[in-house]
């Protein structure tokens, strides 16, 4: 489902940040085409 | 962006922390904003839209990419009300 994908991630600060899933993408085959952290304070 | 791109080749992957905003994200990509306050009020994308802590995402992450990246927040989340919701908007259930 991730090898070979474009991965646009959406993360939170309060909840898992775009980084940690754009990490994880990349290792599991996954092109990350977009990653940002949004914060609602 | 996105519609600059093949649908198919596209995943979304969420880590909002709570039912109602993962709902929100995942609407938002999908049939578009739902409150009607951004860019995409109006906008079906429809995007294939997963939690980052769904069963289908996390079996295709190394345990160790998961522990180091993800378990810590994980704990702290009702994931399974989250893939609920998530799964719901992606079946047309939103």
């Amino acid at each position: 489902m991730l090898k070979g994908k474009k991965v646009i991630a959406l993360g939170e600060r309060d909840g898992i940040q775009g980084g940690a899933i754009a990490a994880c993408a990349r290792a599991a085959g996954a092109e990350v085409v977009l990653e940002k952290t949004y914060c609602f304070v | 962006m996105a519609e600059k791109l093949d649908r198919e080749d596209v995943v979304v992957l969420l880590g909002t922390p709570t039912e109602d905003a993962s709902r929100l994200y995942a609407m938002t990509v999908t049939t578009g904003d739902p409150s009607w306050a951004g860019a995409l009020a109006g906008v079906a994308l429809d995007l294939p839209v997963y939690h980052v802590t769904e069963e289908a995402v996390k079996a295709e992450i190394a345990p160790s990419d998961y522990d180091e990246h993800l378990a810590l927040m994980a704990m702290a989340m009702d994931v399974d009300a989250i893939g609920e919701a998530v799964r719901g908007v992606r079946e047309g259930k939103g």
